[in-house]
């Protein structure tokens, strides 16, 4: 990535805020807008004063919603269309990723903790930041990797996605699903890598862990889903 | 999530010829590298619908080079009927989707609305830069599929299933084409979703000091609703085109039902739903033309009233409005499908809401017309197109009342006065507004002021020309005259070959005049009079700023917003009207 001779944005060079600025507290989002100029010190740009990650991130999850909508709503026509009954039963080990999903979204949630504690002047909790991100990340890929084995076993029983429509909608879920995990992925690393340079955002933490808890709310949707339909 | 790779403040303007023009961060480039896609699309889109009705004028005309198209399709130069249904789908889609779409919404509001919030960009640049390539590779793969065997889909811009997802077996184009259609969408939609994403954030988030939501100018908040429908009807457009492709590659059963044979073959699939596909891409397609339509009203409010030097009566109504239709075009898409073989009483439940939908748009043409009453507007090209948009969008709405009930529309669907109303009410009218954008804001893009004698000319061209093509559609469609055939010579339509040979003439003079427009766009670029900071006396932040604007929009000040939009008519320092970031009072204290 090129870091000089950029376009613009309205971003000040990141900076880990040591301490809060009584100045910025309480300041609404209405006309406020273009928060790095404001007092026009660089370091005012403090941390967690662009709401845009924050917006986008909620804007992102709607726009994800509402392709799982679209999905559910496949699902439901499908089965009215459909004249047989299909009966398949959901490989066991798709349980065990959902715990596994679970877990590491509670990595996430004490990394997010102990980052905050960082931000205040805890030099030490470098590490155990460090730590809870790497976590979450293992986690991930390890419910990713777990996936991947619930494929294996329906292909093992001879279940195709073309076989029927619930092995098709089963596919489907897990198959998109995991692209949208494999985004958080990247977010994740794209942290450790900004927390490696001392550069990561507390507003960057936080949206990319909305969207990872938003991928575990999002998992246990679809599986209710496909465990009511099968 | 975040990029904050891009340096803020005080960094270096962008060096070197790809980072400047090709792979820019920069909003305004990107804006006018969506205006220029648009352009080559619009250009594409209109060929074809040339040649379509070459041939539904002429149908026995061998139409030279058409061979260079399809060599299946135009033995002798003559067009076969999947040919026209093949330049028919690509029209439609072309210019929906990288026309309709691109120039007013993505165009436009790239370049102008982190300006109009005061912002020096979009707070996620790489999103935005990735939305233009994104949606420059959706063109491209739709353009290939010209390039393969069979050509491209001739399945209409709508791709019902099951034709469209049972593969080649359903005609010429139904296979790599409709494979390589729903791809492009797909990598649309994704373009589109960034696109958005970026919009909202842009709005909600980077506005300038004293910005606040109803400081905005219509033509930000029109961009705003636009995004808040794209992001929603996108995100269903994408899982259906995945769908689509799923039932083409994988065998999968989507959208096919059981036991169907098409062309004598018995089809593998079993047990899909064939209206599925229509709910999905209608939940889409009906919200997409507000997608149209939207950015077009902003910009015509926001040229109208720095015209006629007065505000809206209303600019809280206008917003609602524009909310309410952005809300209603949800409920509404069930209207597609009346005679689709859906619950009659679902037929019904869809007919209220699209009653009801035109409300807030009569409302808001009465706004404009009202404002415009005793106004002493002044007549330019940008002015002129916005009236013209007002006159074709009453003009196409009024057949609307007709087709939003399902008794009248069982004998309408599907004849050419649908026809004539979606191309005024949408197509035409969203044209307008792009034209009407265009002769406002070229001289904010690029420093250069258009030549007005030649903006009236194409003006009066243009106006005149699109009533003498879609109206008489209508008549048309009365008379019963399907669309979607490709000729007409054989059957009880043949006493209305004149007027489909009169609409030919009129779209080929029509679309010559475009030359006009073309010649006036690039020769203004290059040598036009150089244009002033300010040139229409308007009070936006876009006119605060050189023309055109650095890199950093405000060289690094950002600007306090003291004002409404819309302060004319008033004793200003520098005439009848006080600039938004001026900090002299406003007699009326807003």
């Amino acid at each position: 990535m090129v870091r000089e001779n950029m376009a613009t944005t309205v971003h000040q060079p990141p900076q880990i805020r040591t301490r809060p600025d009584p100045s910025r507290l309480g300041q609404g989002r209405n006309g406020g807008g273009n928060p790095t100029r404001a007092g026009g010190s660089p370091r005012v740009a403090l941390d967690d004063s662009s709401p845009a990650s924050r917006t986008g991130i909620w804007v992102a999850i709607a726009a994800i919603t509402m392709t799982f909508a679209a999905f559910t709503s496949a699902l439901v026509v499908r089965q009215g269309a459909s004249l047989e009954a299909w009966h398949l039963v959901l490989p066991r080990i798709l349980y065990l990723n959902t715990l596994i999903l679970l877990a590491s979204s509670v990595t996430l949630k004490i990394a997010r903790r102990r980052f905050r504690s960082f931000l205040l002047g805890a030099e030490g909790e470098r590490v155990a930041v460090l730590r809870g991100l790497y976590a979450t990340l293992a986690l991930g890929l390890l419910f990713l990797a777990g996936q991947y084995m619930a494929w294996m076993q329906l292909k093992a029983q001879g279940l195709y996605l073309a076989t029927n429509p619930d092995s098709s909608f089963l596919y489907l879920f897990t198959a998109v699903h995991g692209l949208h995990v494999l985004g958080g992925l990247a977010g994740l690393l794209h942290a450790i890598r900004q927390l490696g340079r001392s550069d990561l955002r507390a507003s960057t933490l936080a949206a990319t862990s909305h969207y990872w808890h938003f991928m575990d709310i999002l998992w246990l949707y679809l599986l209710f889903v496909l465990w009511m339909r099968l | 999530m975040h990029d904050v790779s891009g340096q803020a403040a005080h960094h270096a303007p962008p060096q070197g010829f790809v980072r400047k023009h090709v792979f820019s961060l920069d909003h305004k480039v990107i804006g006018k590298q969506y205006y220029a896609l648009a352009l080559v699309a619009v250009l594409t889109g209109m060929v074809l619908s040339w040649l379509m009705r070459l041939h539904l004028g002429w149908p026995n005309l061998a139409i030279p080079g058409l061979h260079w198209i399809s060599k299946t399709g135009a033995p002798g130069n003559l067009m076969t009927p999947e040919l026209y249904l093949q330049l028919m789908t690509m029209h439609g889609t072309i210019m929906v989707f990288f026309v309709l779409t691109t120039a007013p919404f993505a165009a436009f509001g790239n370049f102008f609305l982190p300006i109009q919030v005061g912002a020096e960009d979009m707070p996620f640049p790489r999103f935005n830069m990735m939305s233009f390539w994104v949606t420059f590779v959706a063109f491209l793969v739709m353009i290939a599929s010209f390039f393969v065997a069979d050509g491209p889909t001739l399945g209409g811009w709508t791709q019902y299933a099951p034709l469209s997802a049972v593969g080649a077996v359903a005609g010429p184009g139904q296979g790599s084409g409709v494979v390589l259609w729903a791809a492009s969408i797909g990598i649309f939609c994704i373009g589109q979703l960034l696109g958005s994403l970026n919009f909202i954030t842009t709005t909600l988030d980077m506005r300038a000091k004293g910005m606040s939501l109803m400081r905005l100018p219509l033509t930000a908040w029109a961009w705003f609703i636009t995004s808040c429908i794209g992001l929603t009807a996108f995100a269903v457009l994408m899982p259906a085109c995945i769908l689509l492709i799923l039932d083409h590659v994988a065998g999968t059963s989507f959208f096919v039902a059981s036991n169907l044979v098409i062309n004598d073959q018995l089809q593998p699939h079993s047990g899909g739903s064939t209206l599925l596909w229509q709910h999905l891409f209608w939940f889409f397609g009906h919200p997409e033309v507000y997608v149209a339509i939207v950015p077009g009203m902003g910009i015509v409010s926001h040229v109208l009233i720095t015209n006629m030097r007065r505000p809206l009566l209303s600019a809280k109504v206008m917003i609602a409005s524009m909310g309410a239709i952005a809300f209603l075009s949800y409920m509404v898409y069930g209207h597609h499908m009346f005679v689709s073989g859906m619950n009659p009483f679902s037929a019904l439940a869809f007919s209220f809401p699209t009653l009801i939908i035109t409300i807030p748009a009569t409302i808001i043409t009465l706004l404009w017309i009202g404002s415009l009453y005793g106004s002493k507007l002044r007549i330019n090209t940008a002015s002129l197109f916005a009236l013209g948009f007002i006159s074709m969008f009453v003009s196409g709405g009024v057949s609307g009342f007709f087709l939003a009930q399902p008794s009248i529309d069982i004998m309408l669907h599907a004849t050419y006065f649908v026809v004539g109303h979606f191309h005024l009410v949408m197509a035409v009218a969203a044209i307008f507004g792009i034209f009407s954008g265009t002769y406002f804001w070229f001289p904010k893009m690029t420093g250069k002021m258009m030549n007005e004698t030649l903006g009236k000319l194409h003006f009066w061209l243009t106006f005149v020309g699109a009533y003498c093509i879609f109206m008489p559609f209508h008549y048309l469609g009365i008379m019963g005259n399907v669309r979607r055939y490709a000729q007409f010579v054989d059957d009880y339509l043949q006493p209305v070959l004149g007027v489909h040979k009169f609409i030919t003439v009129a779209a080929l003079l029509t679309g010559a005049a475009q030359l006009i427009f073309l010649y006036n766009l690039i020769h203004s670029h290059f040598w036009g009079k150089a244009a002033p900071e300010n040139p229409w006396q308007a009070t936006s932040l876009e006119w605060s700023i050189p023309s055109p604007p650095p890199f950093d929009n405000f060289g690094g000040k950002p600007p306090v917003v003291y004002h409404d939009p819309y302060q004319f008519g008033v004793k200003g320092s520098m005439g009848d009207y006080i600039m938004q970031d001026s900090p002299e009072p406003s007699p009326t204290g807003d």
